[in-house]
């Protein structure tokens, strides 16, 4: 890690534990937005989390591997999720776990190279009655066919890169 | 019954401010005795008095009392608690007041699960609306009651929605349960007296201080008063959320639905019980088949293994692994359905892995490993000969 991210990573930790507390409590709160803005909770900032709350960093660390939506592991800036309970089971979720599959070109548990794209199963997303249902970050989508999963993966990547769409832009060139 | 029961029939209807104003007109007791008198039981499964409830947490000794509202629906087929909280979330920060009043705690806590993230802005937004409205904060409706709720969120574990691994979670800890007793109403976040109630259990406080506990106890059965909601799912023609009273028949609810040719049904989730179409004419209360709300239809080409395989596999992985029986137990049941579809599952074994189902139940230390045997006890005790002597595409 550089040295300037690092200094950005400890700033943010030390701004998220005064808005949070300093408290046991704010453990969760604080790795969420960890996780959020970095996609990853590193060893450097479980240390620097247990450093503030006064707490050993193995106490840290069996929270982040405890909880699903936490990890070590770098996953990308998308994370996506597709539910794998019953009700998407029976409504096709196979066939949208190869469309996935295929059009990333990774498997489930991966990051795409480019680090954008994270594939994972999810339990019940509470979605059952409009499945097969996926989350993208914190976005749900529902009633996903195969031919959606490009549409879906489309709108990520207009989000970065050179097929960036910005909203601004839009609104200049239409005044 | 019309095609009026589908959605959120008598919420929608409630006005919470009226409620609310309603609750903060009577005494602490009166409110409780109220609440005692709806018979209302939680509405996340369990089906504990929530009369009963708040009595022990208002008796109970405490400087800072916490009122929590279980917004963790992680029950596989489980998503009514998302429309409420989409369509009346008033209701429920209505009835979580209540309960601030009830018990004397001066603060709420909405433990919503992670997947639900995008519910938060709105229900931020709502929570706003209602501090600016004086329907939160330090003079509530101008009373001396003081009250405020915050919204802190899960990250992905079925486990946090048992209440003492959700009170472990909102502590900054693993999500594993605790020994229980002591309970929450005793010793719950931070050690304080604390009552923790399903979503739709607050929604239904509301309902009942805007209508009375009198209408409340008269919809229903004896022993399962009011409206609930249901989830339904899977194989029939009009899956999403309905509305029926307590008692209605299995047969009803999928005439209702169209899933009339279902093979089974699912009721209460991965953690509840097949019902095979035998016993269609059961009823869904606490006196029969008890449930949160989840319906799962299977149809007729259904393969039986197939579903207990997933719900097992759902199992193995939202394991806590704090005890034996759940850690062990659920990934040996999942090795068995394996077997049973590779065809090499003896019935000596199969009868093995029955008794394994039933020490997981007797001996595991929270509801998840209680429960998470019976789809696949329930499974084999009506499709065992479906499930067994398969070839799998061996040859001879």
């Amino acid at each position: 890690m550089l040295q300037t991210e690092q200094q950005r990573l400890k700033e943010d930790i030390g701004r998220w534990v005064e808005r949070y507390g300093a408290q046991r409590s704010s453990l969760i709160p604080v790795l969420q937005e960890v996780q959020a803005k970095y996609t990853e909770i590193s060893e450097y900032a479980m240390q620097e989390v247990a450093d503030h709350l006064g707490i050993h960093p193995v106490e840290v660390y069996s929270v982040v591997t405890f909880y699903s939506f936490l990890g070590e592991e770098h996953r990308g800036k998308f994370v996506i999720r597709l539910c794998r309970t019953i009700s998407c089971d029976m409504a096709g979720k196979e066939r949208i776990a190869s469309q996935l599959e295929n059009d990333l070109g990774i498997r489930f548990g991966e990051t795409t190279r480019d680090g954008k794209f994270t594939l994972q199963w999810a339990n019940c997303i509470g979605m059952c009655d409009q499945g097969p249902a996926l989350l993208v970050n914190d976005n749900v989508f529902t009633g996903v066919t195969s031919e959606k999963v490009h549409d879906i993966l489309q709108l990520c990547r207009k989000s970065f890169g050179p097929l960036a769409v910005h909203g601004n832009r839009h609104e200049e060139a239409r005044r | 019954m019309s095609a009026t029961r589908k959605g959120l029939v008598t919420f929608a209807a409630i006005d919470h401010a009226a409620a609310l104003a309603t609750a903060l007109a009577k005494s602490r007791g009166e409110i409780i005795a109220e609440v005692t008198a709806s018979k209302l039981k939680g509405r996340g499964g369990a089906g504990f008095p929530t009369g009963v409830k708040w009595n022990l947490a208002a008796a109970a000794r405490g400087d800072a009392k916490y009122v929590i509202c279980n917004a963790d629906e992680g029950e596989p087929g489980t998503f009514k608690d998302r429309v409420i909280l989409s369509e009346v979330p008033d209701l429920v920060f209505a009835g979580m007041t209540i309960g601030g009043v009830a018990i004397g705690a001066p603060r709420g806590i909405v433990y919503l699960r992670g997947e639900y993230a995008y519910l938060r802005a709105q229900l931020e937004a709502v929570l706003a609306r209602r501090r600016a409205a004086k329907l939160l904060g330090p003079s509530v409706m101008g009373t001396a009651v003081s009250f405020d709720i915050e919204i802190r969120m899960g990250s992905g574990a079925y486990v946090c929605g048992e209440e003492t691994a959700l009170i472990e979670s909102l502590e900054g800890q693993r999500g594993e349960p605790r020994n229980r007793p002591p309970f929450p109403v005793d010793t719950g976040l931070q050690g304080q007296p604390t009552i923790v109630n399903n979503v739709e259990t607050f929604a239904c406080v509301a309902a009942i201080f805007a209508r009375g506990a009198a209408w409340f106890a008269s919809i229903g059965t004896e022993k399962s008063t009011g409206p609930k909601l249901f989830s339904i799912s899977g194989d029939c023609a009009r899956p999403g959320v309905y509305e029926f009273p307590m008692g209605i028949t299995v047969a009803d609810l999928l005439k209702e639905v169209g899933g009339e040719d279902a093979k089974a049904v699912q009721i209460g989730g991965a953690s509840g019980r097949c019902v095979p179409a035998s016993e269609f004419a059961r009823t869904i209360s606490y006196e029969d088949i008890s449930t949160g709300g989840s319906v799962i239809v299977f149809g007729p080409q259904r393969d039986m293994l197939a579903v207990a395989k997933n719900f097992m596999e759902f199992f193995v992985e939202e394991s806590c692994g704090q005890c034996t029986p759940c850690r062990e137990g659920n990934a040996k049941l999942l090795e068995g359905i394996e077997m049973l579809e590779e065809g090499r599952c003896s019935a000596a074994y199969l009868d093995e892995l029955l008794t394994l189902g039933e020490v997981m139940q007797n001996a595991s230390k929270c509801g998840l490993g209680q429960s998470s045997p019976n789809a696949f006890l329930s499974i084999v005790a009506h499709y065992r000969d479906e499930l067994m002597g398969r070839s799998h595409g061996r040859a001879r």
